[in-house]
């Protein structure tokens, strides 16, 4: 399989989240989320309620994308990092893994180094989740919920 | 890549629409986004020049509803049509579950569609796919449009594998739908087989 799904699990969820959790308080960061490399949104933490978390996720994703292919470009593996400065926010980028995607948006309440200091421990352990996780997920036996679904259940989803 | 999570109860898959510039894959995706009740839908973004051609993608998110209490959540993504943005197609195909091709059907057109769909099988195999093995369905737009190929020229041309195939008018919706549900159902069905 040239494309494994990406699975998430109750246990490692809650693994990552409270690393999220956490680095939102380490950080004096407003928002910390997770999105992987195709920009679905994985967790999120911080003051999200007023926040496009779908829409800031793909376009993460494109963004580390597009400067990923720039890098291929300049023969480069991959530019890790990447931070936009506003005027009141922040947003700093983290490739973790090469696999997913770490982004901290902060204000004037914190500063890049500290994002940046808390970041790097924030990625190491994120790293080891994710890896604990591919494995389960390519262990056999991790059935696919959906095996089981029929056709007559595809067909009740567009039934309008 | 299609993500399941156990924990949110949901499933999300990516489908992207493909074709020459100005074949209609941008109005095809407003076309469901003023059609989408609002909870069923997120933002839909544009990243367009300042004509409104796609610069890089546009991008949709849509809820289709539960399975076997799973919500399933679509990503919608078109790509830029124009030849030279071919690095910017790439990226968005990573990670890809279903293609739709949107097919121009105007006469004048007909050779740029065979050389966005030569493109798309390019691309897809640099990344490990094949077009023969992945959810996707085709659509000839503008039907609406004087001096168009017929359907089956057109199917000659560009669906000899004889995939699902609609007619649209994506401007007023004609066959948008359709297009949308077959390539989610070949996308679940796809699912349920166990993933590409």
């Amino acid at each position: 399989m040239v494309n494994p799904q990406m699975v998430m699990y109750e246990e490692e969820f809650n693994q990552i989240q409270s690393v999220v959790d956490r680095l939102v308080k380490d950080a004096n960061a407003k928002v910390v989320f997770i999105v992987d490399k195709n920009g679905q949104l994985i967790a999120a933490s911080g003051d999200v309620d007023n926040l496009d978390t779908t829409s800031l996720a793909s376009l993460t994703a494109g963004n580390i994308a597009a400067t990923g292919g720039m890098a291929k470009l300049l023969k480069e593996n991959e530019f890790a990092t990447q931070f936009h400065e506003g005027e009141k926010a922040n947003i700093h980028i983290q490739l973790v893994g090469n696999r997913v995607i770490l982004v901290v948006i902060f204000d004037s309440k914190s500063s890049l180094g500290l994002v940046r200091l808390r970041v790097r421990k924030a990625s190491e352990e994120l790293n080891h989740i994710f890896e604990a996780l591919l494995k389960k997920v390519s262990e056999p036996g991790a059935d696919s919920p959906f095996a089981e679904i029929t056709d007559e259940d595809i067909d009740n989803l567009f039934n309008d | 890549m299609s993500f399941i999570n156990y924990m949110a109860r949901e499933i999300n898959c990516k489908i992207v629409y493909y074709g020459p510039g100005l074949c209609g894959k941008t109005t095809n995706l407003q076309y469901i986004y003023e059609r989408t009740n609002p909870e069923a839908k997120g933002k839909m973004i544009s990243l367009a020049t300042e004509t409104d051609r796609t610069l890089f993608f546009d991008f949709l998110p849509l809820a289709l509803g539960e399975i076997r209490g799973f919500k399933t959540r679509f990503h919608l993504y078109t790509v830029p049509g124009q030849v030279f943005y071919d690095a910017s197609r790439k990226l968005i195909l990573k990670g890809v579950d279903g293609v739709v091709f949107v097919a121009d059907s105007q006469i004048a057109r007909l050779e740029a569609n065979q050389e966005s769909l030569e493109n798309l099988r390019t691309n897809l195999s640099e990344q490990g796919y094949s077009l023969d093995k992945i959810p996707y369905v085709v659509q000839y737009n503008k039907r609406d449009m004087p001096e168009i190929g017929t359907v089956e020229e057109l199917r000659e041309l560009l669906n000899p594998a004889k995939t699902p195939d609609f007619e649209g008018i994506a401007r007023t919706g004609v066959g948008v739908f359709d297009t949308l549900k077959a390539v989610a159902k070949l996308v679940l069905t796809e699912l349920k087989k166990g993933g590409p």
